[in-house]
């Protein structure tokens, strides 16, 4: 057991020391792991931005109900009670056509366009939030609302959301898709490297077998390699993307100021990076352990 | 019970080349034996045999009272360790000390590094080699280079040394040095196999003969 454990220390040192030994190349290789890994960290870090503040901007959903021209009060009544019965629905709010023209005159440079208007062309409504966003129940009260008598049209202002939700979607996919071209490069990257130093050491195994050295002996610092060029690619990718957020965060802190909003990329959750350096060591050490048994097969008895 | 015995053994190489046919014969613990015979006779193939660097074609290798030829991968490192190998080409490492090069079968078989460093210092004093240990085998002359390898087969007390021309290319008084080295170890109870061409040593150490002509055991 300390044999072991003084043996995996040594491998370590070993392992550190010879990246040392070689820096540029080591850098060269760290590097470029390292901006392959930005791609979908990054990408798959915005995304999250993105989630968090879609939730923030799209609020209740909800439904305009529009009448048709000639509904009278009693109509109104009679619709305003089938739709507050509706399950699905929190609220409901009547917007008459006159309060619906105040409104509208209010917003800057329509007060000239509605003047020239003979009669106000808007119609009665309603504004229905809904307790729900699942899309289902939005398409059964938006189907039961446009069956009531004089009911002319109804709108579903959550279409833009599930829009946006639709998009969100599309590019969680293709971060994945992403992911996994990448992962399989940082693999064949960490082949690589591995099979060069395999070559270079091909001396030192050759004695170490001969010797009575295992497998696991001589596998171990070239597993050790692996992981540590995983981590270190880790790193490197982690420092790019927080770099790309504080640039464009500065840039953000303007445009918020113009549109009045909040607006900021947090930064990646601890529980993130944790992952990302976990999947680094571990691809890293994959594309280690599958050179060393390619490599090392030369070694055995023929 | 025989340290090595060899049950009809063959070795084809792809190529087509025969180096051992249906050989056999076997090796009392404690004992020193020559192998000899022309060159490409088959004596680099037969201790390869044993050190499960090849396998055979066909028959049994027992190396003590294991069966060398269907043993497990995994198996061999052990078995290797029982073993002490002077090849030829050296194999020695020009990217560390003297010293480091004794180290390593050491620290592969994991002795805790206090007891390793002994043992190295110790295994270089008995081939005269203990001032040199800090030098890059580089510096070394062949003869001393040889010594190196020997200090190196010899660290981890092994049961048997196997050594594949430990003479060539020395001259008539480094060899005779080196032999005594390996007369001695046998003192001391280790088996030792030795392949060499060179018939005087032969003559000279009277130890039981081993000849391969084309493959077989004349």
């Amino acid at each position: 057991m300390r044999a072991w454990l003084q043996h995996h220390r040594i491998s370590l040192v070993k392992t550190v020391a010879r990246l040392l030994a070689s820096p540029f190349s080591t850098l060269l290789n760290v590097l470029a792991i390292g901006v392959a890994l930005a791609l979908p960290v990054g990408a798959f870090f915005l995304l999250g931005n993105l989630e968090t503040m879609s939730q923030q901007v799209s609020v209740e959903p909800q439904l305009s109900v529009f009448l048709s021209a000639n509904a009278a009060k009693s109509d109104i009544a009679d619709i305003a009670s089938r739709i507050k019965g509706s399950t699905g629905v929190l609220s409901a709010r009547f917007v008459s056509r006159d309060d619906a023209i105040a409104e509208l005159k209010r917003v800057a440079g329509m007060e000239d366009v509605i003047a020239t208007l003979r009669r106000n062309p808007l119609p009665d409504a309603f504004v229905v939030t809904l307790s729900t966003r699942d899309s289902a129940v939005v398409d059964r009260l938006e189907r039961e609302f446009k069956s009531l008598p004089k009911v002319a049209h109804v709108q579903g202002d959550s279409l833009w959301a599930r829009r946006l939700d639709a998009l969100l979607h599309l590019g969680r996919t293709a971060i994945v898709l992403l992911s996994i071209v990448i992962c399989v490069a940082l693999v064949a990257v960490t082949f690589n490297t591995i099979r060069l130093q395999i070559l270079t050491q091909q001396e030192e195994i050759e004695v170490c077998c001969l010797v009575g050295a295992t497998r696991a002996y001589i596998q171990r610092p070239f597993l050790y390699l692996g992981s540590l060029l995983g981590v270190l690619g880790g790193c490197v990718a982690l420092a790019i993307v927080l770099a790309t957020a504080r640039i464009l965060n500065s840039d953000l802190a303007q445009l918020a100021t113009l549109y009045g909003a909040d607006l900021q990329l947090r930064l990646p959750e601890v529980s993130h990076i944790v992952f990302v350096f976990g999947a680094c060591t571990s691809l890293g050490w994959l594309g280690a352990y599958w050179s060393v048994s390619r490599h090392l097969l030369v070694f055995e008895r023929r | 019970m025989a340290i090595v015995s060899f049950q009809q053994v063959s070795k084809r190489y792809a190529a087509g080349l025969e180096a051992l046919r249906s050989i056999s014969f076997s090796v009392d613990p404690g004992e020193m034996v020559f192998i000899t015979g022309h060159s490409g006779a088959g004596k680099t193939t037969l201790l390869k045999l044993i050190a499960a660097i090849e396998r055979p074609s066909q028959g049994t290798v027992l190396v003590g009272g294991q069966n060398v030829s269907a043993m497990r991968a995994t198996a061999i490192p052990h078995l290797r360790r029982k073993l002490g190998l002077v090849f030829q080409g050296q194999k020695l490492l020009y990217d560390r000390s003297v010293f480091d090069n004794v180290m390593l079968p050491l620290i592969v078989t994991g002795q805790p590094y206090r007891e390793a460093t002994r043992r190295a210092r110790a295994a270089l004093d008995k081939v005269g080699l203990l001032d040199r240990e800090k030098a890059n085998p580089v510096t070394l002359s062949g003869g001393e280079q040889q010594r190196l390898c020997i200090a190196r087969a010899v660290v981890n007390r092994p049961a048997m040394l196997l050594a594949d021309e430990p003479t060539a290319s020395l001259d008539a008084a480094y060899a005779s040095e080196i032999m005594d080295m390996f007369s001695a170890f046998n003192q001391v109870g280790v088996t030792v196999l030795l392949a060499t061409h060179d018939l005087r040593m032969v003559e000279k150490w009277g130890a039981r003969t081993l000849t391969l002509d084309h493959g077989k055991v004349k």
